[in-house]
C-alpha cells in the first residue's frame, strides 16, 4: 500500500504539522495591526518570510506569498508582461517551453486572448529537454515584429522530471534583456534553485507544506506591475493578508526538505532508477520518458502500450498504489498530457510515479510485483473491447 | 477529389487497407493498427481513420516503438464530406508496413 503521487501534492511534513498547529494559536490575527496579536502574527509572518527567501535565494522583500502556486505563476506572468507593455508600445511577445506547467501556458493564452500578446512556444527533445538553439531564436524573433516581453522556463519537469538548462536560458535571456520566469513548482526543496532568474513561482504543496500557499519572487530591479486591484498586503502584490499559520507551516517544510535534500534524494534517486530500470524489463511494451540522469530524484513516468491510463490508475488503486496519469482518459479534459505529446512520445497507458519522501524499498519492490499482471489484465479488457 | 478516401493520398500512395477508428478513444485506434499491420504485404500502406485527440501523438509514437513507417497524417477536415454533411473532424494517419 503506498502513495505514490508526491509530485501532486507532498504529505504533510511533520515539521510543518507541529508548525501548523502552534501557528493556529499564535498567529491567527491580522498581522497589519499595531496591538499586541498583530505584532505576533506579523513576526511569525516575517520569520516565514527569510526563512523561505533563504531557501530559495532571495531576499525577503523580493518574495511574497500567494494562495497558490498556480496563482503565483499567473501574477508573474501578467505583471511582468503589463509592466512593459506601455514601454514597448503594443502587446508584445512572449516565449514559453512546450512543456511548461499548464499554469505558464493557461496564463500566456489569456494574455493572447485579452491582449493580443504574440506567444511562440519553443518545443522539446525526445527527453523533454528544451531546445536551447529554439529558446535564443524565438526571444529574438524578426525586426517588425513585437518586442519579448518575458520568456518562462521551468526549473524541472512536473510530469517526466527532466531538468531544464535553466543557466544557459537566463544568460540568453540577459545577452536579450528579456526577463526571465523560472517556475520551479516541482524543483524547489529537491533541488538548488538555479541562478539567473528575474521571476520565480513555486507551490507548497509539492514541498511538503499545506495546500494554499505559493510563492512568488520577483528580483529588484526587475519591472513587475500588480495585475489585480491594488491591496496593500504582501508588499503590494498579492492582494488578501495570507494565511499566516499555513505560510508558517510551509516555512517549516522547505526548511527540513532543504536540509533533508541530499540524503532523500539519493534514497528516492535509486528507488525511481530502479523502476526504471524494471519496468520495461517485466512490462512488455512499456516505455519510460525523460532524462534518466539530469531529473528530478523522486520522479519517474512511463506509458504501456494497448491500454488506458485511466483503467492503469484504478487497478492500482485497487491493489493499494495512489499514482497519477498523463493520458487523455484520465484527464479532466480528454487531452492527452501537453508534455508527452511536445515531446512525441506515447500517451497512453501512463503512469506517473512520484515517490514521497521515506518510501520504502519494500513499497516499489510490491509496486513492481503487481505491475506486469495488472497491465496484463487491462489490455485483455481493452483487446476484448476493441472487437479484436 | 470526390472519392470519400482522396484525403488517404493520390493513387500512387493509395492505402492497402483503412482502419476506421472514427469515434474510439486511444487506444483502441492503435490496437486495430497493430493487430491488422500484418494484414498487409511488407511496402504497402495502411490509412487508419481516428478523432481521438491522443492519436494525433500515439499513430507516430507507436510507429517509432515498432519501427514501423510513419508517412503522414492529415486533417480530415480538409476536405469536405462527399455527402455534404459538417466538417469531419480527426485525422487519416497513413503507415507503411515496413517488416
Amino acid at each position: 500500500m503506498a502513495y505514490f503521487d508526491a509530485a501532486s501534492a507532498e504529505p504533510l511534513h511533520p515539521h510543518a504539522r507541529e508548525a501548523l498547529l502552534a501557528a493556529l494559536a499564535d498567529g491567527w490575527a491580522d498581522p497589519a495591526r499595531l496591538y499586541r496579536e498583530g505584532r505576533q502574527a506579523r513576526l511569525l509572518l516575517d520569520q516565514a518570510r527569510e526563512s523561505v527567501a533563504a531557501e530559495l535565494g532571495c531576499r525577503p522583500d523580493e518574495l511574497s506569498f500567494t494562495g497558490s502556486g498556480t496563482q503565483a505563476v499567473h501574477m508573474a506572468v501578467l505583471g511582468a508582461v503589463q509592466a512593459r507593455q506601455s514601454a514597448s508600445r503594443g502587446p508584445g511577445h512572449l516565449v514559453a517551453s512546450a512543456v511548461e506547467h499548464s499554469s505558464v501556458l493557461n496564463a500566456a493564452d489569456w494574455l493572447s486572448r485579452q491582449h493580443g500578446t504574440a506567444v511562440t512556444i519553443t518545443g522539446v527533445d525526445t527527453l523533454g529537454r528544451v531546445s536551447l538553439d529554439e529558446f535564443a531564436a524565438a526571444l529574438t524573433p524578426g525586426a517588425d515584429a513585437a518586442r519579448t516581453l518575458l520568456a518562462c522556463l521551468q526549473a524541472a519537469n512536473h510530469e517526466v522530471g527532466t531538468v531544464q538548462p535553466v543557466d544557459q536560458a537566463a544568460q540568453q535571456c540577459a545577452e536579450r534583456g528579456v526577463p526571465l520566469l523560472v517556475d520551479a513548482g516541482a524543483s524547489a526543496g529537491r533541488l538548488p534553485v538555479p541562478a539567473g532568474w528575474s521571476l520565480l513561482a513555486a507551490s507548497a504543496r509539492k514541498w511538503g507544506g499545506p495546500a494554499g500557499v505559493g510563492v512568488l519572487a520577483v528580483r529588484k530591479g526587475v519591472r513587475w506591475r500588480e495585475p489585480l486591484p491594488a491591496d496593500d498586503r504582501e508588499n503590494h502584490r498579492v492582494p488578501g493578508f495570507p494565511n499566516v499559520p499555513a505560510v508558517l507551516a510551509a516555512a517549516a517544510a522547505l526548511t527540513a526538505m532543504g536540509r533533508e535534500r541530499v540524503a532523500s534524494g539519493g534514497a528516492l534517486r535509486a528507488l525511481t532508477d530502479r523502476i526504471r530500470a524494471t519496468v520495461p524489463e517485466l512490462v512488455p511494451d512499456a516505455v519510460v520518458h525523460g532524462d534518466p540522469d539530469l531529473r528530478l530524484p523522486h520522479i519517474v513516468t512511463f506509458s504501456c502500450l494497448y491500454v488506458d491510463g485511466e483503467a492503469l490508475v484504478t487497478e492500482l488503486d485497487k491493489a493499494g498504489f495512489s499514482v497519477s496519469s498523463g493520458s487523455a482518459c484520465a484527464s479532466a479534459t480528454w487531452q492527452p498530457s501537453h508534455v508527452l505529446a511536445a515531446m512525441g512520445v506515447l500517451t497512453h497507458g501512463n503512469v506517473r510515479v512520484s515517490l514521497p519522501r521515506g518510501a520504502t524499498a519494500e513499497s516499489v519492490a510490491e509496486f513492481l510485483a503487481v505491475l506486469p499482471s495488472i497491465v496484463g489484465t487491462v489490455r485483455e479488457t481493452m483487446r476484448a473491447a476493441s472487437g479484436s | 477529389m470526390t472519392s470519400p478516401h482522396s484525403a488517404v493520398g493520390a493513387p500512387a500512395t493509395r492505402p492497402a487497407l483503412i482502419l476506421d477508428a472514427l469515434g474510439k478513444k486511444c487506444p483502441i485506434p492503435i490496437i486495430m493498427l497493430a493487430d491488422r499491420i500484418r494484414d498487409v504485404r511488407v511496402g504497402q500502406t495502411i490509412a487508419v481513420l481516428a478523432d481521438d485527440p491522443a492519436a494525433k501523438t500515439d499513430l507516430p509514437a507507436w510507429c517509432a516503438l515498432k519501427s514501423q513507417e510513419f508517412i503522414r497524417a492529415d486533417d480530415l477536415a480538409a476536405e469536405p464530406d462527399p455527402f455534404g454533411g459538417p466538417p469531419r473532424t480527426g485525422w487519416s494517419f497513413l503507415v507503411r508496413r515496413s517488416y
